[in-house]
């Protein structure tokens, strides 16, 4: 039982949640840019949230199923269709054996996601089904998919015809908001920067760059100085991280950043955001404003409580068929 | 010890203003404490050159109760005789692989034999890893041999090259972009996905480097292949 890869599209990878665990070896927690479209696709299809999927950027692939399976498909809009039928977005979906999937050039936001019921059935690695970047290892996971991988899955039960669970589009307005704000707290070298670059740190339009990736995005704009003097003994990273190299150009961190950095922290992206700043796409203007740990706090547990709701609507949903 | 709450889920601590061997007993003494004690809402902890930061799961533990935990450790920072293990690493500095040996050679009016010979002197300790996988940031590097980085990252540097930046000195794993001065490289793999260990050097290890010609690196590497 697999997918084929016909297509492999720009950057097409296999994510779950992360890797957890060995940060303190030097390896990043990869996992999704967009947790949050990630985990909504793994429910639409009666998944658990940690569920692998094909995680795809800027152009989609076109796959060829080899099995019937159940898919769904959330984050950038790809015009997905099968067999050149556009399928709704947002909705579990039922496939047939020699069924194309094609996902075209993202209309909005940068990352789509792609769940299918039962999960990729891939050995893990190091305990996680994330792609690893620069691992030296010959593995499905350390690579992006290429024309003619076959990616393993497992059997799920389909009935064809319509399938129960689908979620409001709206849920996925972050990603066609124009001009979104970005929220950020302080970073651990926020000190090191004077009062003035602080308000020139909220009061300039950024823009995402193009020569942005899973890594790190840099971000346009404008430079951030602080005293050349200062060198940051090297400490650990997170996803979200706003380093200021001395050009002063930020770079922020990302879901393959590298878990230690020499580089001052100006902020750090609260979490809930980091879907949001995934999907902006180049020249995109948008806005940092400054959070407290407490805000970020709590609207992080605001997400967990609707996303344990999805959780248990979709399951009941798929409990019934 | 400084706390510091980072992100929603992570605590760093400081535990010195600079580099010492103290704050990096320290460290580890807290690293390895906190595997073994393995809370249940702990999700990792990463070393630094004076910190500990301190990754946990958010719904079960909140950053104050996760700073008391920590500062209730009693560790003895005069304790500096744990059993570290010691690598003994070949490495080839013929100039085909030692990218930029002349240059560091020149930089600091060495001829390429005290190069090497400096390199191979000392005993260095595994500060961390970072960067990329199994990437070791190697303190105790020779003042004579610091050397700032490339002006200019290369886009691939090859795997196993033996790297300088600064006071540091670090071995790429795996082939990436890199910045740092290439004075040598290294028949052996760092990393082994299907050991319980998936990297060779762990943080708090010792390291001696060896030279070796570059008809024995030739050889090693064959034999690498093969394992």
């Amino acid at each position: 039982m697999s997918l084929k890869v016909i297509e492999q599209g720009v950057h097409t990878t296999i994510q779950d949640l992360g890797r957890y665990g060995y940060r303190s070896l030097g390896f990043p927690v990869n996992g999704p840019m967009d947790d949050y479209a990630m985990q909504l696709a793994n429910f639409l299809v009666g998944n658990e949230a940690s569920e692998a999927v094909l995680e795809m950027s800027v152009i989609g692939p076109t796959i060829e199923c080899m099995t019937d399976t159940v898919i769904a498909i959330t984050g950038a809009d790809m015009s997905a269709n099968i067999n050149e039928q556009l399928i709704p977005y947002g909705k579990a979906v039922a496939v047939s054996a020699g069924d194309v999937i094609q996902l075209r050039t993202a209309k909005t936001g940068i990352y789509g996601y792609l769940a299918i019921k039962g999960g990729i059935n891939v050995e893990s690695l190091l305990g996680s089904k994330s792609t690893i970047v620069r691992a030296d290892h010959d593995h499905l996971l350390t690579r992006p998919l290429q024309n003619g991988d076959e990616i393993p899955i497992r059997s799920a039960i389909v009935s064809t015809g319509q399938q129960p669970s689908y979620i409001n589009p709206e849920v996925f307005d972050y990603i066609t908001t124009s001009y979104p704000v970005i929220h950020y707290m302080e970073g651990a070298q926020y000190e090191w920067f004077d009062e003035k670059t602080k308000q020139l740190f909220e009061q300039i339009d950024w823009q995402i760059s193009s020569q942005s990736n899973r890594m790190g995005y840099r971000i346009n704009g404008g430079r951030l100085h602080y005293p050349q003097d200062k060198q940051l003994l090297t400490e650990a990273t997170s996803f979200g991280a706003i380093q200021v190299p001395p050009s002063g150009e930020p770079i922020v961190l990302m879901a393959d950043g590298q878990p230690t950095g020499g580089y001052p922290k100006i902020g750090q992206i609260a979490q809930v955001d980091l879907p949001k700043l995934s999907q902006l796409r180049p020249g995109q203007p948008f806005q940092l404003k400054k959070c407290t740990l407490n805000d970020a706090m709590e609207w992080l547990y605001e997400r967990d409580r609707f996303l344990t709701m999805m959780q248990k609507l979709t399951n009941q949903l798929w409990k019934e068929v | 010890m400084q706390t510091r709450y980072v992100t929603e889920n992570a605590v760093m601590f400081t535990v010195a203003d600079e580099l010492s061997q103290q704050a990096q007993e320290t460290l580890l003494q807290l690293h390895h404490q906190l595997a073994e004690e393995k809370p249940d809402w702990l999700v990792e902890s990463v070393i630094g050159y004076t910190t500990l930061t301190v990754y946990f799961y958010p719904l079960r533990i909140v950053h104050d109760q996760v700073a008391n935990y920590i500062q209730s450790f009693n560790i003895q920072s005069n304790r500096t005789n744990n059993q570290h293990t010691l690598h003994r690493i070949p490495v080839c500095y013929h100039p085909s692989v030692a990218l930029d040996i002349d240059e560091v050679a020149r930089k600091h009016q060495l001829s390429m034999e005290q190069v090497i010979a400096r390199h191979t002197s000392v005993t260095y300790t595994v500060s961390f890893l970072g960067f990329s996988p199994g990437f070791p940031f190697l303190s105790g590097l020779s003042d004579e041999l610091a050397t700032p980085r490339k002006e200019t990252p290369r886009r691939e540097v090859p795997k196993g090259s033996v790297g300088i930046a600064g006071q540091q000195t670090g071995i790429y794993p795996s082939t990436s972009p890199g910045g740092w001065q290439i004075i040598g490289r290294i028949p052996i793999s760092l990393l082994h996905f299907h050991r319980l260990q998936p990297t060779l050097f762990q943080p708090g290890d010792q390291v001696q480097f060896y030279p070796i010609s570059k008809q024995t690196y030739e050889s090693y590497r064959r034999k690498e292949k093969h394992s």
